[in-house]
């Protein structure tokens, strides 16, 4: 095991997608994420990658898509104003079947808003964000060390099931520091890329569209993805359980607030309150299945969010009927005291 | 017998989709019968925009990603940045590139990617029936502009091959045109020299077609090749705008 380091959120993903073998960086500058191309830019030409700075996201994510078109392993990032011009080519790759990593760094908004850390970008990561009937593959990483494994992940996942993957983590997590192990802990996977553009030398040609006008064509081609969709939930599903054993209430949050969460549970453990924390790591596929299975025992349910519910609907979908379901967010950069959320706790206890 | 004269290796024998009178055709063969002098059919990809340019696949036997309206030359600089040895070409009609596409494209020449772009200027939305487009003559009828374009309501046509040679990036900028057998084999020749500068790495280039769309332009086909002779080969002057060669580089 290597040593640790300590090391800023948004660092710990650039080196991830590093050691992921992402050699292509496509980008524009945007607070709070501009660690991450500012590190790529000084560090990919070291292994012989390319970094271009485009000209604007739009641009961003069609060059990841003409990258990935051709089988390398390519990224962008961005925050909310930019994630919200890239809609356009996500749904492009997820309707052609191209892999690509997209980052966000989230900002509040809605609009310019501002540069403090939210979870307002849950909805249009988790629930499409572009037009058409898609999933992005959405992870969700509480610390530095998970912003370094879950971009590696991103990479791997995004070309098992050629679709795009996005990491949506708040500013906080993209800023701050903690001790992270820089090194993979398994040797990253690769995929054969058979349908890769390369050039049609000695092969039938090969082409990658999302524009199907014949007949039943494009319901075919939908029922194709949503068929990809089900198998990475039934297979790809990643959730934190903290304290549930013996809980009474069970908190739901994913990020920021998750971490959050956890101090206020170890308060109240201590004065006997028997709480306990799940936290989606993967934001799609959503643990259903795994929550439900949890309050089958734990009937008292508190979704705390740094926005103003957009998880709150997956969580209640997935719970049993019988289930008591309490909100707690603040939007808009608010982000909660440990002290906020015991108090939360404990009303939703009495309820 | 000597034959002189056959159908391109690197065209599909499918039937077409474009209007009768439509000289697209012209300019599909011209890239095709390029891809088979210069040996490298199996070796490019082509990215179309969207348009009537969006079924580039049925006719080329190569690799093809369908780019987002307007995209192409952003898909094409990441394609050719993570494949360099390979030949890239993106194709576009003016409503993508002069259009919804000017940031792209512009960029793209400005960073002088080694890319190749063809560009069909018809002075019309084509595939969406026919709407005003940026390159719309002044006075020209559309079903977007009835009353026939006024510079006060929807400014001036765009002339695509004269502004991106202005930018230092550009290697090759040219305008052809497809209406007689004579523009024809200059286009030709244009085409090939176009793949031949991204060959040699000099950079970006650009050839724009003038182009019929008898169908939006409601005149019968022979009369739309009229219309490029007398209404747009004025106002979109032919000729070679910048050629840069090795020597620049030195």
């Amino acid at each position: 095991m290597s040593e640790k380091k300590l090391t800023k959120g948004n660092i710990a993903l650039a080196e991830g997608a590093i050691q992921a073998g992402c050699r292509f960086y496509f980008g524009y500058p945007i607070t709070p994420q501009n660690d991450i191309p500012e590190y790529l830019a000084m560090n990919l030409p070291k292994v012989g990658g390319t970094f271009v700075p485009a000209e604007s996201e739009i641009a961003s994510i069609n060059m990841v898509m003409g990258a990935s078109a051709s089988g390398v392993r390519a990224m962008t990032s961005s925050s909310g104003p930019g994630i919200s011009l890239m809609q356009e080519g996500i749904s492009y790759m997820a309707g052609s079947e191209i892999p690509g990593v997209i980052v966000n760094i989230m900002r509040c908004g809605p609009g310019l808003g501002g540069i403090d850390p939210t979870q307002g970008d849950y909805s249009q990561a988790v629930h499409g964000g572009g037009h058409g009937d898609y999933r992005n593959i959405v992870l969700a990483p509480a610390s530095v060390q998970e912003m370094f494994d879950l971009t590696i992940k991103a990479f791997e996942l995004s070309d098992k099931y050629r679709n795009p993957s996005m990491i949506i983590a708040d500013a906080m997590i993209g800023q701050f520091q903690e001790a992270c192990r820089l090194e993979p802990d398994h040797t990253v996977e690769v995929f054969e890329k058979p349908w890769s553009l390369t050039g049609a030398q000695g092969r039938s040609p090969q082409i990658l569209k999302s524009l199907f006008l014949g007949p039943g064509e494009q319901e075919t081609h939908n029922r194709d993805l949503q068929k990809k969709y089900r198998e990475i939930e039934e297979k790809e599903t990643i959730a934190e359980s903290f304290m549930l054993d013996d809980a009474e209430i069970m908190v739901v949050a994913f990020g920021t607030p998750s971490r959050i969460s956890k101090t206020a549970i170890r308060y109240l453990r201590e004065d006997g309150v028997k709480a306990g924390l799940f936290r989606p790591v993967t934001l799609f596929p959503f643990p259903q299945s795994e929550l439900h299975d949890y309050s089958d025992k734990i009937k008292k349910i508190l979704v705390v969010e740094m926005n103003t519910g957009q998880m709150l609907n997956d969580v209640k979908v997935s719970l049993c009927k019988d289930a008591e379901v309490s909100f707690y967010g603040r939007p808009g950069g608010g982000i909660p005291y440990p002290n906020e959320i015991a108090e939360e706790i404990l009303k939703a206890l009495k309820k | 017998m000597n034959r002189v004269f056959a159908y391109p290796k690197s065209l599909n024998r499918v039937q077409t989709h474009f209007c009768p009178g439509c000289t697209h055709g012209i300019a599909h063969r011209l890239v095709a019968e390029a891809l088979d002098e210069l040996n490298i059919t199996g070796n490019t990809i082509g990215i179309p925009g969207v348009g009537c340019c969006v079924f580039l696949y049925k006719y080329f036997p190569i690799d093809v990603l369908e780019a987002p309206h307007g995209r192409a030359p952003a898909c094409a600089t990441g394609m050719k940045r993570a494949r360099p040895e390979k030949i890239i070409f993106a194709y576009q009609g003016d409503g993508d590139m002069a259009a919804i596409g000017t940031s792209e494209i512009i960029h793209a020449a400005n960073r002088g990617e080694n890319i190749t772009v063809f560009f069909i200027n018809n002075s019309v939305y084509g595939m969406t029936g026919g709407q005003m487009a940026p390159t719309t003559l002044l006075g020209q009828q559309t079903t977007t502009s009835p009353y026939g374009r006024d510079f006060k309501n929807e400014g001036y046509p765009i002339r695509m091959a004269e502004m991106l040679a202005t930018l230092e990036g550009v290697a090759y900028s040219a305008r052809v045109a497809l209406h007689t057998p004579k523009h024809v084999n200059r286009a030709s020749r244009t085409i090939k020299k176009a793949f031949e500068m991204q060959m040699n790495d000099m950079g970006f280039s650009i050839v724009e077609m003038l182009s019929t769309c008898s169908t939006n332009w409601r005149v019968s086909p022979t009369e739309a090749l009229d219309v490029v002779e007398n209404e747009m080969i004025p106002y979109f002057p032919l000729g070679t705008f910048k050629e840069r060669t090795g020597k620049d580089f030195l």
